[in-house]
């Protein structure tokens, strides 16, 4: 077959967009579009499955093979897509309440397992859908429709999370920089085994302006950490650095220190420690946060392993036979004349 | 050794020949009873008896050794004819404590054998059994054939010299009493002997252990003549062909691998462990060069989640669980109903709700197959009624599944699950295939695909998987147009698509097996059943019959859609009864679809329905 050359209206569907105007998730989903379009790789190969939230419309508007589930579901769901059919990419949708309240115990299973899905969880810290109550990642003290007073619940960190359920690929962009949220799709697309993208997405209707001190103008330069493999961790200018100190990952004076302790990001570590201390550098956007790859490393995937059981198998005893089967627990055999005789 | 017999003389004749016999080993959960029984078991199906069993085991892994809670027991009926049930009551009880006497001799027919270890009989164990005096001192046991036997004893004895030491060294009683029941009751030995050799020869000490006090058990009946007589059922005049004794769980794994060969559809079987069901996914997890994937999920909702995404994928896609995890599988069940995609959802019921009685059977859920889901989701739902049919009820629920593209619930439970009979091996070319088309080429104008486009005959969509090149579409839960399967929020497609997948269920009652009636027309009373209480139903009918009276039976393998012919079996009797392991489920829905006055009998005591109890109804309802 040859490989078809895409446009980005080619992943687009006849269905009318329905996000509120100035939702982010139309800035996402133009980036997988787009993203997409320059794989080349045959559409009908993608499958796309999520949860339930307004972002996990994300499918309907997605010209590949697709599945708008059940809350918090997606990852079991494209669990069963992926080890059956190894030769998909298969992608999962999910919002903050659905991958990290309600559907919690899949997210850290399929990172735990290494299930070979590109997830994109679309932080907007609130319930979108459902228009409007504090999710797992609202600050304490948030005043939405169901916590009036100010919300109690203490915040997740998704890639704190992610880290702690030893996923080997963990990232985090931005709805609105597109080319950075392009840049780590094709580093997750590339990853064998389970890859989880934190996006920072405005809800510009029920939490407007949740990401402004990483994306603001004013604020973004002093806030925003890139994180870079292979590169000292500097950020606002040059002036402010990263170090390791007493195990925590700490801000710094560039000038301050000697530039041989200014950290070096390695997203390869095999422990996951370093990873960890960067993604508590802060427990959500309000301070320097670290946007970029955190965690980069090999391990072998669930679905290839469990193929590779079936084609052992296979290999060692032969394709099955069923009249052996169901012979295997010794059998006797009646005669037709009655043994009965006497 | 004493061979007291209190009631009957013995017989001149030292072999008695029996049609059938039913023993009960009982003992602690670590005796290994549930060996010792299955073992007794397959020794008689290879030499022909017909045999059905029972086993019965606590729910908690080690009871404190020696309690009443801890005991285990396995029960087996033999016979020389073709039997339905493993017994009402034994002939013959073998009890390795005092907590193993005190809670089965209720059952002991009277006059019957009865087997103890007198070396447990002591202080200790007495008292935590409950007994004041022991039993075997005074004349309680007065009215059974009694057989002392020191096994603790006597096995030390024989296993000396084999190498094994400490506590293990009494581990191999099962088998002494097993030797000696051998002896007793006729059972060839070399077939124990050498699955002994297989199962443990990887540690050569524990099976020449074994092998010991299997030997020393048979001889001790021969050289003490542990009693005066031994009896012997013949083999069974079974309809000719080759036989395996098969349990429900392994027979219905079985068939799901045979439904994956008959379909051409790789088999997928997502599950988290429960009782009783485990076994189905430790069974399948062994056969992977069948193409068979298993996925031991995180939960019940991640494994119908797994199937869902399997199916949609294009795997012949199962789950499996018991009543607490069916629940949990609920909103997914719906999922896949609304997408229209096929599925098995095997439930092993067991006795509910919640934990209730984990390793027992009872038929309490089928109010919630039938209606526990939110919305109008009707689903066809199967029963299983014996072990061995569990096969071929698989392949069925196969067929339905992937003909009409839905999911289909498929219904055992913890007495077909693990009680076990001699299956007459199917010819396996004979079995139908079960055609299954994935879509390949758009089916609507210009090109385009329509993923709700129905078959004419079976209103199934379109089952078209990812991979395919033009078919790309998405299905969800939200509403979808009846044609393009886009989101729709129109009132009249909603009505028109709730109409359709209930139409779509409800059209395979053209497509199943009408009910058989067993008995005439002209019988006095219809007893109706369906799952695992079949046995019981067809021999009550049967003793009855003997008695002088016309019963017929039915037994319901579809339980939604109903056998199109129901209605009009059931209009043509006076009288019908129900039993059933729950409060009245199947009568309910019987009087409600047929507004016919059916009498129920119900037991949930988590104990399946002895012959006698059926019968008597039987007897009540048409004196
Ligand atoms: C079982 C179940 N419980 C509750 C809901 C209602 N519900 C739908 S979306 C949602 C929260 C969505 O929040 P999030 O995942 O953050 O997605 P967003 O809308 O913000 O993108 C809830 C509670 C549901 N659909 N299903
Ligand atoms: S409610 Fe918020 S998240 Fe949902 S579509 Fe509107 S702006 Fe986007
Ligand atoms: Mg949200």
């Amino acid at each position: 077959m040859t490989t078809p050359s895409y446009t980005r209206a080619d992943f687009q569907t006849d269905q009318e967009v329905r996000w509120c105007p100035g939702c982010g998730d139309y800035t996402i989903l133009a980036s997988v579009q787009q993203f997409l379009a320059a794989l080349d790789r045959p559409r009908e190969e993608f499958v796309f499955i999520s949860g339930i939230g307004c972002s996990s419309r994300f499918p309907y508007y997605m010209n590949t093979f697709g599945m708008h589930s059940i809350h918090g579901r997606a990852p079991a769901i494209a669990t069963g897509v992926a080890t059956t059919r190894p030769d998909l990419s298969v992608w999962v949708v999910t919002g903050d309440g659905d991958a990290l309240s309600i559907g919690g115990n899949h997210l850290i299973h399929v990172l735990r397992r290494n299930v070979n899905l590109k997830i994109l969880l679309f932080n907007n810290q609130i319930y979108g859908l459902t228009k409007g109550q504090y999710s797992p990642t609202s600050e304490v003290g948030k005043t939405t429709k169901s916590s009036p007073f100010g919300s109690i619940d203490y915040p997740f960190n998704p890639v704190s999370l992610a880290l702690g359920a030893e996923a080997s690929f963990v990232a985090r962009t931005l709805d609105m920089d597109r080319n950075h949220t392009q840049a780590i799709l094709k580093a997750a697309y590339e990853h064998q085994g389970a890859a989880f993208i934190e996006i920072y997405q405005n809800c510009n209707v029920f939490n407007d302006k949740a990401f402004v001190q990483i994306t603001g103008k004013e604020e973004r330069v002093h806030n925003r950490v890139d994180l870079q493999n292979g590169k000292p961790i500097v950020f606002d200018g040059g002036s402010k650095a990263v170090v390791i100190r007493e195990g925590q990952a700490t801000v710094v004076e560039s000038s301050s220190v000697d530039p041989n302790a200014i950290l070096v990001h390695d997203e390869t570590r095999p422990d996951p420690a370093i990873a960890f201390a960067l993604s508590r550098l802060s427990h959500g956007p309000y301070g320097p946060t670290p946007l970029g790859i955190f965690r980069n490393v090999e391990r072998p995937a669930y679905d290839t392993e469990l193929n590779a059981q079936v084609a052992k198998a296979k290999g060692q005893l032969g394709e099955g036979d069923l009249a052996k089967l169901i012979r295997s627990h010794g059998t006797w055999t009646v005669e037709a004349e009655s043994p009965n005789g006497g | 050794m004493a061979d007291e017999i209190a009631t009957a003389e013995p017989s001149s004749d030292p072999t008695e020949e029996l049609e059938k016999l039913v023993v009960r080993f009982a003992g602690d959960s670590g005796d290994g009873m549930q060996l010792a029984g299955n073992r007794f078991t397959d020794a008689s199906a290879l030499f022909g008896n017909d045999l059905a069993t029972l086993p019965n085991f606590p729910a908690e892994i080690r009871a404190p050794a020696g309690t009443l809670p801890g005991v285990s027991s396995f029960q087996v009926q033999i016979a020389d004819f073709d039997i339905l049930t493993a017994g009402d009551q034994p002939d013959c009880l073998v009890a390795m404590n005092p907590a193993a006497l005190m809670t089965n001799l209720k059952d002991l027919r009277q006059g019957g054998t009865l087997i103890v270890n007198s070396d447990a009989f002591d202080e200790r164990n007495l008292a935590k059994a409950g007994y004041e005096s022991d039993p075997l001192g005074d004349d309680s046991l007065k009215g059974y054939r009694v057989i002392k036997v020191p096994m603790d004893d006597l096995t030390k004895e024989a296993v000396k010299g084999t190498g094994v030491k400490g506590r293990n060294v009494l581990r191999s009683k099962n088998l002494f009493a097993l030797g000696l029941m051998a002896w007793l009751f006729h059972r060839p030995t070399e077939p124990t002997i050498d699955w002994i050799e297989k199962k443990f020869g990887k540690t050569e000490e524990v099976a020449a252990a074994n092998i010991a006090a299997f030997q020393a058990g048979y001889n001790f009946g021969v050289t003490t003549e542990a009693t005066k007589n031994t009896f012997e059922v013949k083999p069974a005049a079974l309809e000719p062909g080759t036989y395996t004794n098969v349990n429900g769980n392994t027979a219905l794994a079985w068939g799901l691998i045979a439904a994956s060969r008959k379909s051409g559809l790789p088999l997928f079987y997502g599950s988290y462990p429960i009782t009783p069901a485990s076994d189905i996914l430790h069974e399948l997890s062994l056969h992977k060069n069948f193409g068979v994937r298993t996925f031991q999920a995180e939960d019940e909702i991640a494994g119908v989640g797994a199937a869902i995404g399997a199916a949609f994928a294009g795997s012949l896609a199962v789950t499996g669980s018991s009543g607490p995890g069916i629940s949990l599988k609920s909103e997914g069940i719906s999922l896949a109903f609304m997408l229209e995609l096929p599925m098995i959802v095997i439930n092993v019921q067991r006795g509910g709700p919640s934990t209730g009685l984990p390793t027992k059977p009872e038929q309490s859920d089928l109010l919630f197959s039938l209606y526990g889901r939110h919305g109008e989701s009707p689903l066809p739902v199967l029963a299983i009624a014996t072990p061995s049919q569990a096969f071929l009820m698989a392949i069925e629920a196969a067929r339905i599944a992937t003909k009409y593209m839905t999911p289909v619930i498929l219904l055992s439970d913890n007495y077909v699950a693990n009680g076990s009979e001699p299956w007459l091996l199917p010819d396996l070319d004979s079995i139908p295939d079960i055609e299954v088309e994935y879509a390949k080429h758009p089916n609507g104008p210009d090109g385009t695909f329509l993923p709700y486009m129905r078959n004419v005959d079976t209103f199934a969509r379109p089952w078209a998987v990812p991979g395919t090149a033009g078919l790309e579409h998405r299905v969800g839960g939200i509403e979808k147009d009846a044609l393009s399967g886009d989101v729709s929020y129109d009132p009249a497609n909603h009505q028109l698509m709730t109409d359709i997948r209930g139409w779509k269920v409800a059209n395979i009652a053209n497509d199943i097996a009408p009910v058989e009636v067993v008995g005439g027309e002209d019988a006095e009373i219809l007893v109706l059943g369906w799952g695992s209480t079949f046995g019981s139903i067809r021999a009550a009918a049967n003793r009855t019959q003997l008695e002088g009276h016309k019963v017929a039976t039915a037994h319901l393998k579809h339980l939604n859609p109903l056998p199109p012919n129901l209605g009009d079996v059931l209009r043509s009797y006076d009288k019908i009864l129900i039993p059933e392991l729950n409060t009245g489920q199947l009568l309910k829905v019987i009087r409600a679809e047929f507004l016919i006055d059916a009498t129920g009998l119900s037991k949930v005591s988590g104990e399946t329905f002895k012959i006698s109890e059926i019968m008597e109804k039987i007897l009540e309802m048409i004196k």
